[in-house]
């Protein structure tokens, strides 16, 4: 007998404690678009009908967290918040496929006459066995869409770039990698919003300013967002970063 | 009747900066909740010095503690590690609301017990929230007191409101449990844990070895998390897992098999197995634990945490309404 034939009413999610504050709904196993979408759709869901107590909620690739606040939930404060959400599940998510935004990146990418914007562009291309600019079209023509935020404020991890771009991260991550980096591993594409340590391949850089903590809303893109790379040079992108500052100012 | 109490800083300390119960409703934009790495001390210093808003800024101070100038007369509260403060010269008692006249100073010497102590100011640290929080984020560079830790001629201020009548006079504290550890010197610490959702990932050896090894914390460790040193943890088969929501005091173990404890500055996402969480209500306790110090982990279940925790609110909540 299978799982499922024991258990009629199986349901297309789980639900799991993450310690005595925090409860998590796994909504698939694969990293793909259509988990994705059902993970933001339950946000989304969340959001315009708030549970009382859940100070946040905290969507990712295949699954959606809420921290809460026990003392607003009775005497089995899981069990209780457990059987809210049951509700919220009741109904189907639609399947919002998107946000319905299309977010252009401008892109410096790296080349032999300037490394700084993307170190890894060559090694790149030689573990693909692609030439350089081979890797650069590729990734401008992949179908990007962001699946999460998460690592650092801002930090968005990018799917559906070309399979043939797949690849691990780096054996030994960098300690500082510079602000706007646009980088791939495996089959996503990260921009770093700070200097952070990472240990992703770097192929470009942009001048967007992703993440402004006094801005509303303080991050640039959000999960769900259709994302297209644009490549510019190196007098357009110091451009850019130079009006960005004047706005700022 | 309100007036601003400029407070000076005269020694900055080791690592003094603004902290509040943390920057809650934005993990999912990748920034961190951060806030105070014992909340429970940073409440009742609240509370203490007639804060009924538990989440208003307190001063976390580590190790060593500042000097500080105070503009005017206020109440203040230092509770968690005790590191020997004294006020124009006079040690203070400890875990009680204080009245602070004008000019005075505050000053600490060596930190005696725990690590982290929470000063709080009648009215609370003045900062403007950023993102719902007054938390300093350091590594973001914001939120706080310009995003940063103290540094000597800074000025604070507190929201200015004047002392409360002190009829019954400064009051001991009611009986509350402490987040210093009361076992003997030298022995290690227990704490106790929750299975984590990747704990059958984990052999019957390394379940066993969480259970009863003693692990000790690294100096590696900071308010991001704890790392901790010790029989390593082995998963069954190895592999990666997709990134997923991570909690206050989420055990995590990486392809190492040391454990991290994550603390209040963690990532709100990661990809490292989840094997158990240490309960919240000995988060407190853990933050005091100093580098080297040995500990236990005791398993219990999610509901006894939540009864523990559940138990930890109405003692709170009493000590809410003794005070005037």
């Amino acid at each position: 007998m299978t799982a499922a034939s024991a258990t009629p009413t199986a349901t297309a999610w789980r639900i799991d404690a993450v310690g005595d504050r925090c409860l998590l709904v796994g909504l698939g196993t694969e990293v793909d678009p259509a988990t994705s979408a059902r993970v933001h759709a339950l946000a989304q869901r969340l959001r315009e009908r708030p549970i009382e107590g859940v100070r946040d909620i905290v969507p990712a690739f295949t699954t959606l967290a809420l921290h809460y606040r026990p003392e607003r939930f009775g005497l089995t404060p899981f069990a209780t918040l457990r059987e809210l959400l049951l509700e919220r599940l009741a109904e189907p998510l639609e399947a919002l496929a998107d946000s319905g935004r299309l977010i252009e990146v401008p892109v410096c990418y790296g080349s032999a006459a300037q490394p700084d914007f993307g170190p890894d562009l060559d090694e790149v291309a030689a573990r693909c066995g692609l030439a350089p600019a081979e890797v650069i079209e590729r990734h401008l023509a992949s179908a990007h869409r962001v699946y999460m935020l998460g690592f650092a404020p801002g930090f968005p991890f990018i799917g559906g770039l070309d399979p043939a771009l797949a690849m691990p991260r780096r054996a030994n991550p960098r300690t500082r990698i510079p602000p706007g980096s646009v980088a791939i591993a495996r089959e996503q594409t990260c921009i770093y919003p700070l200097e952070t340590p990472g240990g992703w391949n770097l192929i470009g850089r942009t001048p967007l300013r992703l993440f402004d903590p006094g801005a509303e809303p303080p991050c640039r893109l959000a999960p769900g967002d259709a994302i297209r790379f644009v490549a510019i040079d190196a007098d357009t992108y110091r451009g850019l970063l130079a009006e960005q500052a004047g706005h700022a100012a | 009747m309100t007036a601003v109490v400029r407070i000076e800083v005269l020694k900055p300390g080791a690592q003094t900066q603004l902290q509040d119960l943390g920057r809650y409703g934005h993990q999912g934009l990748g920034v961190p909740v951060g806030g105070a790495m014992d909340e429970w001390s940073h409440r009742v210093a609240n509370l203490l010095a007639g804060n009924r808003d538990e989440d208003a800024a307190t001063l976390e101070l580590v190790l060593t503690g500042p000097s500080l100038r105070f503009g005017a007369a206020t109440r203040i509260a230092i509770y968690g590690a005790d590191m020997a403060p004294r006020l124009n010269g006079r040690p203070l008692k400890p875990d009680r609301a204080v009245e602070v006249p004008a000019g005075a100073l505050l000053e600490f010497g060596a930190c005696v017990a725990g690590q982290r102590a929470y000063l709080a100011v009648r009215g609370g640290f003045a900062a403007a929230p950023l993102m719902g929080s007054r938390s300093t984020y350091l590594r973001g560079g914001f939120g706080g007191f310009q995003g940063r830790a103290l540094r000597k001629g800074d000025v604070l201020e507190a929201a200015g409101q004047a002392p409360a009548p002190t009829a019954t006079g400064p009051r001991t504290h009611p009986l509350l449990p402490s987040s210093l550890a009361r076992q003997p010197a030298g022995e290690p610490a227990w704490l106790r844990v929750m299975p984590g959702e990747h704990w059958s990932l984990f052999g019957a050896e390394a379940q066993q070895r969480l259970g009863h090894e003693a692990y000790r914390i690294s100096p590696k460790s900071d308010r991001m998390g704890f790392r901790l040193e010790g029989a390593p943890l082995q998963r069954l088969q190895p592999g990666e897992l997709i990134s997923e929501a991570m909690s206050f005091g989420t055990i995590q173990v990486p392809p190492d098999g040391q454990p991290i404890v994550l603390m209040a500055e963690r990532h709100g996402t990661g990809g490292y197995p989840k094997i158990a969480h240490v309960i919240s209500v000995d988060l407190p306790r853990l933050a005091q634990l100093a580098p080297q110090q040995a500990l236990r982990f005791e398993l219990v279940s999610l509901e006894a945490a939540q009864t523990l925790y559940l138990q930890r609110e109405q003692a709170l909540a009493t000590l809410r309404d003794a005070l005037p």
